[in-house]
């Protein structure tokens, strides 16, 4: 009685734990069918190589590479933005402040990654654009620029926090043997902590250029809705989250090829943060092993 | 298969060459029955490593066994094998017989449950849940469902009576056990363990994280105990084992070197290495 | 020569500390200003009627009320499905399956679930619940869709918080006879209940601030009546602020900030409440 009791509350346990499971191969099915069923109609080829995306238009093209440009671009901003700021925080919090700000600031710091993105890209659109238009004339009301300026913002603790870890798990001894040969506290963060940190904060910025690529709405909000094959950051692009969700909002029928269209745009989204997520992975267990 | 007569031989053995030793001893039980504890060939392993070697041992009812020997002898693993409390850790396996109360405790059919009710256990840090001084004696009746009020009331009762806990705690049973000073904590896990009537108790160093004072109290509690129950106690502390065991076995390095009546251990030792430990040369 | 490299470094030194100095706040400061302005913009414009208000097409009588009616339902339900699944899921996997290759590959899965883009679920809950399960762009098929989002989320805190509680709590339990099940449900799980909670609740403050999958499964920026039931359609308030800050009025960019400061009054007040259980747990209790 008592046995059967234990024996169903593990396997109801499993279930549960099973459920992840389950997610994982419904997101790979579900995109790899409907994109399957695209790429029946749509060749991979010109999938590939387009140079243009219209397929809510009357003349379709089915080129991914402008959503692929205006997600790269935008992220390319965030990262220019993040990494720098990011890296300062956290080669700062562990080299030179004080135990007692650090213990403040942390937490403070993670509030920036707790607000919804629509705040976010309510910012970008009506604080920073406008901003930027007096200092850029010419740029236009939707823009890269400032969307992936804001993305950078949001993505600082992403970097600052795990790249800190990283940084402090360097042994002290390494430290002190560069403050004794006469190193200042600068030369000792660039020439012996950051690179034996390297692989932690490699690390950090894999996975905040993975969640860049996967932001959507601070892109939807800012960055337009033009699928455009620029590097300009100055005028309007479309991301893949920012089509997909462009798509969900109208009144497209399902199993028309225009619904397909938003798998497609969502299997390439996948492969490009699995891939990203499996390189941070993979790192991450190497560099444990060195540690140990 | 010849390997276990002989050492049970050489166990009979020592047991009637102790004979000489315990004069003022009245009954002496021979018999397989009459022993609470039987192990024989006791192997355990963890993965590769070796813990214990052939154990054979057999323990006494209604009196307190001492385990002692250096860190790492294996005597805690044993102490841990009479209520299966190794069978969490990865990697253990274990190999000849463990009998408690006629009963080979490593088979199929043994009810591990019930097992660990029947042997009791009080640990090296005292253990309280963080729940009240009642609900700590009542943990043991409840999970068995226990649902009579009165019922348990009476066996909290009685429980931290036993351990002279009783007047201490009577007014503020709600309190957490938290609160308690580490010796009454200890008498609490005590009393835990004593509310569900166990058989065996056994003990791994309680006194190791108290003060004399409640380490005395605890002493002095395992004389009224061992008149109901059977007592394995491990213990880092000669004088401890000395003074409250009736039984002694000296492990090292996963070997039993040496058991006997606890005064023969402690004034003649057979063994050298015993000898060496016990007037503290090593260990 | 020498003194003065090593002057110059100095200089460096310190003048990298001042940058560390800027660099730590700048966000912080830009985030203050952002909403400093946002409540500049938006907090004349909180009433009573912009509360249950229903949307409109003109920005001065447009409230936020299905949308917070929607953000309420989604709230709730995804609470609901998303805590016992991720609590009995990390418990399986801290105090069952240790190892082994299935938790190896479950440990590994989850690690990568968490990095899925949120827009990724959105097409899974659109295909899988709104169409398969025949759900539609009800309540019920976006909270499933948030719940499996914030999964990994609750399983990694459940894991954490069980991870300390120390083993000699269990062993206890274990010496009196209790089973594993018994052990867990009346120690582990009450001594690690604090740690869970946290990390539930921080992962319901972000299902809170999600539009994009949502908008994928299908919910409407516009309902003109609150939810009655799990099967009807909803807004939530995300998407109302990323519905108005699309129209060019100004009249709805200032409902939008108002709005904002709604959202976030809910995301810190959760945020703020998961950081004070966190603290009261850790001193409560000392081993």
């Amino acid at each position: 009685m008592k046995k059967t009791k234990e024996v169903v509350i593990e396997k109801f346990l499993l279930f549960s734990a099973l459920i992840t499971i389950l997610t994982t191969i419904g997101i790979v099915l579900v995109l790899a069918i409907e994109a399957f069923k695209f790429f029946r109609e749509v060749s991979v080829f010109e999938f590939l190589t387009d140079t243009e995306w219209t397929p809510l238009f009357t003349k379709k093209r089915f080129g991914i590479l402008p959503l692929l440009s205006g997600t790269f671009l935008t992220s390319i901003i965030a990262i220019a933005v993040a990494l720098p700021i990011g890296l300062t925080i956290a080669i700062f919090l562990s080299e030179y402040a004080p135990r007692k700000f650090r213990e403040y600031i942390k937490p403070s710091l993670e509030m920036l990654a707790a607000v919804p993105t629509v705040v976010y890209g309510f910012f970008a659109l009506t604080v920073v654009t406008p901003f930027l238009q007096t200092i850029i004339p010419g740029m236009s009301g939707f823009n890269s620029l400032s969307a992936g300026i804001v993305m950078g913002i949001m993505i600082i603790p992403i970097i600052s926090s795990l790249s800190e870890d990283a940084l402090r798990a360097v042994p002290n001894s390494l430290r002190e043997a560069s403050y004794g040969m006469g190193s200042t506290r600068l030369q000792t963060a660039f020439k012996v902590t950051v690179p034996a940190a390297s692989s932690g904060i490699v690390v950090s910025i894999i996975l905040a250029i993975s969640r860049a690529i996967g932001e959507t709405m601070i892109v939807a909000i800012a960055a337009g809705q033009q699928p455009r094959l620029t590097m300009n950051p100055l005028v309007p692009v479309e991301t893949l989250t920012a089509y997909i969700v462009q798509v969900s909002l109208g009144d497209v029928p399902h199993n028309s090829l225009e619904y397909r269209t938003i798998f497609a745009a969502g299997i390439t989204l996948f492969i490009f943060t699995f891939i990203l997520n499996n390189i941070s992975h993979w790192i991450k267990n190497k560099y444990r092993e060195k540690y140990d | 298969m010849n390997y276990r007569s002989e050492t049970q031989e050489l166990i009979m053995k020592k047991d009637t060459m102790d004979t000489p030793v315990e004069t003022n001893e009245t009954k002496k039980p021979k018999k397989d029955q009459e022993y609470k504890i039987i192990t024989r060939n006791l192997d355990v392993f963890y993965g590769e490593f070796q813990a214990l070697k052939n154990i054979n041992m057999k323990i006494l009812p209604y009196s307190v066994t001492a385990l002692i020997g250096p860190s790492g002898c294996g005597k805690s693993t044993y102490l841990r094998v009479f209520n299966r409390m190794n069978d969490y850790i990865d990697d253990f396996r274990i190999e000849g017989d463990v009998i408690v109360d006629r009963k080979n405790i490593y088979t199929e059919k043994i009810e591990i449950e019930q097992l660990r009710k029947d042997v009791g256990m009080v640990f090296q840090k005292p253990n309280p849940f963080p729940k009240t001084i009642f609900e700590n004696v009542a943990y043991g009746l409840r999970i068995q469902g226990v649902k009579d009020k009165h019922f348990i009331n009476e066996k909290v009762e009685s429980s931290l009576k036993q351990v002279t806990l009783w007047d201490e705690v009577k007014d503020n049973l709600k309190k957490n056990a938290l609160a308690l000073s580490g010796g009454q904590q200890q008498r609490l896990c005590i009393a835990r363990t004593l509310a569900v009537e166990p058989e065996v108790i056994l003990m791994d160093e309680p006194t190791s994280a108290l003060d004399p004072i409640s380490t005395g109290k605890i002493e002095e509690l395992l004389f009224d105990l061992k008149n109901e129950y059977t007592i394995v106690i491990v213990t880092h502390n000669m004088q401890q084992a000395a003074r409250v065991s009736d039984h002694t076995a000296f492990f090292y390095m996963g070997d039993l070197i040496e058991e006997g009546k606890t005064t023969q251990i402690f004034t003649k030792p057979s063994n050298k290495r015993t000898e060496n430990y016990i007037t503290g040369r090593f260990g | 020569m020498t003194s003065r490299k090593n002057r110059n470094n100095r200089l460096k030194d310190k003048i990298f500390s001042v940058w560390g100095i800027i660099s730590t706040l700048i966000g912080l400061i830009l985030l203050v200003i952002f909403i400093g302005d946002i409540i500049i913009e938006g907090i004349h414009r909180i009433d009573w009627d912009f509360l249950t208000g229903l949307p409109s097409r003109k920005p001065e009588i447009a409230g936020i009320f299905t949308a917070m009616m929607g953000t309420i339902w989604v709230l709730l339900l995804t609470a609901m499905i998303s805590f016992p699944i991720g609590v009995a899921a990390g418990v399986y996997l801290e105090e069952y399956g240790k190892k082994g290759r299935l938790s190896k590959l479950l440990e590994i899965n989850i690690s990568n679930l968490a990095g899925v883009p949120s827009i990724i679920y959105g097409l899974l809950g659109l295909e899988i619940f709104a169409r398969i399960m025949n759900l539609g762009s009800s309540i019920l098929a976006g909270s499933m869709t948030l719940a499996l989002l914030i999964l990994p989320i609750i399983i990694v805190a459940t894991r954490e918080s069980i991870k300390a509680v120390p083993s000699s709590l269990k062993d206890a339990s274990f010496a009196l006879g209790a089973t594993k099940w018994q052990t867990i449900y009346l120690q582990v799980l009450p001594a690690s209940f604090g740690g869970i909670l946290t990390g539930v609740i921080l992962a319901l403050s972000r299902a809170v601030g999600e539009a994009a999958p949502l908008i994928v499964v299908g919910a409407l920026a516009y309902v003109p009546f609150a939810p009655k039931t799990p099967m009807d359609e909803f807004s939530v308030l995300p998407i109302q602020i990323f519905n108005w800050i699309s129209r060019p009025q100004h009249g709805f960019i200032t409902n939008a900030a108002a709005a904002i400061i709604i959202l976030l009054v809910i995301t810190f007040a959760m945020n703020g409440v998961a950081i004070y259980l966190r603290n009261k747990w850790q001193k409560k209790i000392k081993w």
